[in-house]
């Protein structure tokens, strides 16, 4: 398990997988599964987990910043694969989606195998991130369209 | 004596198979697809989701689909359905400050960092019926804004409290052990209970029970004059710790609605007034369900400022023990199963007080017997 990504990893290397790993959570599962087949041939992989779906507990603040309590349950299917070349995969995806789950979890293993990280963040991880952050965009011009211009009407008496 | 009673399989399973018949409609419309439930009666998903207390849009479209879109029934599915899975663990405490909005207002501030943005509501229209929709027709796009957008928006309660107007609550107001936060899929209600676990129960309660107590409290049951401070829909990052990873994995990202209800004010001997507040979150865009619980969730803090607990929305007893849909749907709908047996026993009584009546002395010789 020396590849595993453990608490002794630098915080730039998590942070980076953090962000691959939301580029996935966000992402529909055609977009990935396309993604993933222009990657030519891969190692092979092993899963470690069958791929589950469970619930998951969300906490919440009173006021948004005070006391916290449990919200209620959302749905998360999660896969771990190992790579034929020691990477293990993780992934935790909201949803019942374990197809999913299985193919973001090879990606996580490929993406932190230095031989492929740069094809991962070519081929599947940057037209993800293009494609949310355009629709992040629509919709928050769409939002702000919505905003309201208050204007005072000047009614003249002196 | 008990008679075992068996037979209505045939009866039952036909039955089923009419409900299937009848869920279906007639054959010359189409079928409706959980797709389009999802995508088209969204926000009947998300009172079904918030009511389920499980986040899940698929599966909540199509439990309305299997119930022919009696929402308390797809709400109990829902809550069957959860009663399967096992729980994989706990989310770090969702961010609703960095929310990203699609519709967020204040009806005490005109002017506010960020605005009053609109978003997709009801409020303004006409309350008219469209009969243009009755047709398939295109629909337009949203109109896009020009500007960039981006403005931070801070919460409204965040700009009182750096006055100190309001009441501010910081996280160590509450236990942040897990193991010791209240959690009612694990333990049955007790009482008294604390802000925890009132929150998780409104969180869930049916909407319609929580409308007509918080709009009880405005007609002067448990009054606490209440404003809209804030209102906000969007968007919220779920992240959860995985042991084996050891760092926080993004899961996704999930809708609510929030409403901070501003009261009046609280103050004590050591403490000059400042506003008291009441706070909702829910699941989807359920707006009328977050501003009902913020009211009732502020009634219910009436004990806890000192004011007389007199009407039924300060009770909190009383509220959280019915709030509940599928706890009050199975009690009172368990009436129309066989009672058959009870009902005996009922008929044999009736029938022996009715011949004690009938046998009963002469009035003047009844008054001298009563003991």
């Amino acid at each position: 398990m020396q590849n595993h990504t453990g608490p002794d990893t630098p915080n730039g290397e998590i942070a980076a997988r953090q962000a691959m790993m939301k580029v996935l959570a966000l992402a529909a599962r055609a977009d990935i599964e396309a993604a993933f087949a222009t990657l030519g041939s891969l190692p092979e992989f092993t899963p470690m987990r069958a791929p589950e779906t469970g619930l998951v507990m969300l906490r919440a603040q009173a006021g948004g910043q005070g006391a916290p309590f449990n919200l209620g349950e959302v749905t998360v299917s999660r896969a771990v694969t190992e790579c034929a070349t020691g990477h293990i995969g993780y992934s935790f995806l909201l949803g019942r989606d374990t197809r999913k789950a299985q193919t973001a979890a090879k990606i996580d293993a490929l993406w932190q195998n230095p031989s492929f990280r740069n094809q991962i963040e070519a081929r599947i991880l940057a037209p993800l991130r293009a494609k949310q952050q355009a629709a992040d965009q629509l919709a928050a011009r769409q939002t702000e369209a919505t905003k309201v211009d208050f204007f005072t009407l000047v009614r003249g008496e002196d | 004596m008990y008679v075992a009673v068996k037979g209505g399989e045939k009866a039952i399973k036909n039955a089923h198979q009419l409900l299937a018949d009848r869920r279906r409609g007639k054959r010359d419309v189409p079928e409706i697809s959980a797709d389009q439930i999802r995508e088209q009666l969204s926000l009947a998903v998300d009172r079904v989701m918030s009511e389920g207390s499980l986040y899940d849009r698929d599966l909540a479209a199509l439990a309305i689909k299997q119930a022919r879109g009696d929402l308390i029934e797809a709400i109990f599915l829902i809550r069957a359905y959860r009663a399967t899975l096992p729980r994989l663990g706990y989310t770090q405490a969702l961010s609703t400050a960095t929310m990203q909005v699609e519709r967020r207002i204040s009806a005490i501030f005109k002017d506010l960092p960020g605005g009053q943005v609109l978003g997709p509501t009801f409020d303004y229209t006409h309350r008219l019926i469209d009969f243009k929709l009755a047709a398939e027709q295109e629909i337009a796009s949203g109109v896009e804004a020009q500007a960039q957008p981006g403005a931070p928006m801070p919460k409204v309660a965040s700009l009182l409290g750096e006055e100190g107007l309001i009441e501010t609550a910081s996280a160590a107001d509450g236990e942040g052990d897990p193991t010791e936060m209240a959690d009612i899929t694990r333990e049955p209600l007790s009482f008294p209970c604390g802000r925890d676990l009132r929150l998780q129960s409104l969180a869930r309660a049916d909407e319609g029970f929580l409308l007509a107590l918080a709009y009880s409290t405005q007609r002067g049951y448990g009054r606490t004059h209440p404003f809209v401070g804030e209102i906000r829909v969007g968007a919220v990052d779920v992240e959860f710790f995985v042991e084996e990873l050891g760092f926080e994995v993004p899961l996704g990202r999930l809708q609510v609605t929030e409403c901070e209800m501003v009261n009046q004010f609280v103050g004590t001997d050591t403490l000059a007034p400042q506003f008291s507040t009441g706070y909702g979150l829910v699941f989807g865009h359920c707006e009328r369900k977050a501003m009902s619980v913020a009211l009732v969730e502020r009634a219910l803090r009436a004990e806890e400022f000192g004011e007389t607990v007199q009407a039924p929305a300060q009770d909190a007893e009383f509220v959280l023990s019915h709030c509940d849909n599928v706890q009050a749907m199975g009690f009172v709908e368990h009436l129309k199963l066989p009672h058959y047996v009870d009902f005996q026993s009922e008929l044999q009584l009736v029938r022996q007080l009715r011949k004690d009546f009938a046998a009963r002395p002469a009035q003047g010789a009844e008054k001298a017997s009563v003991k």
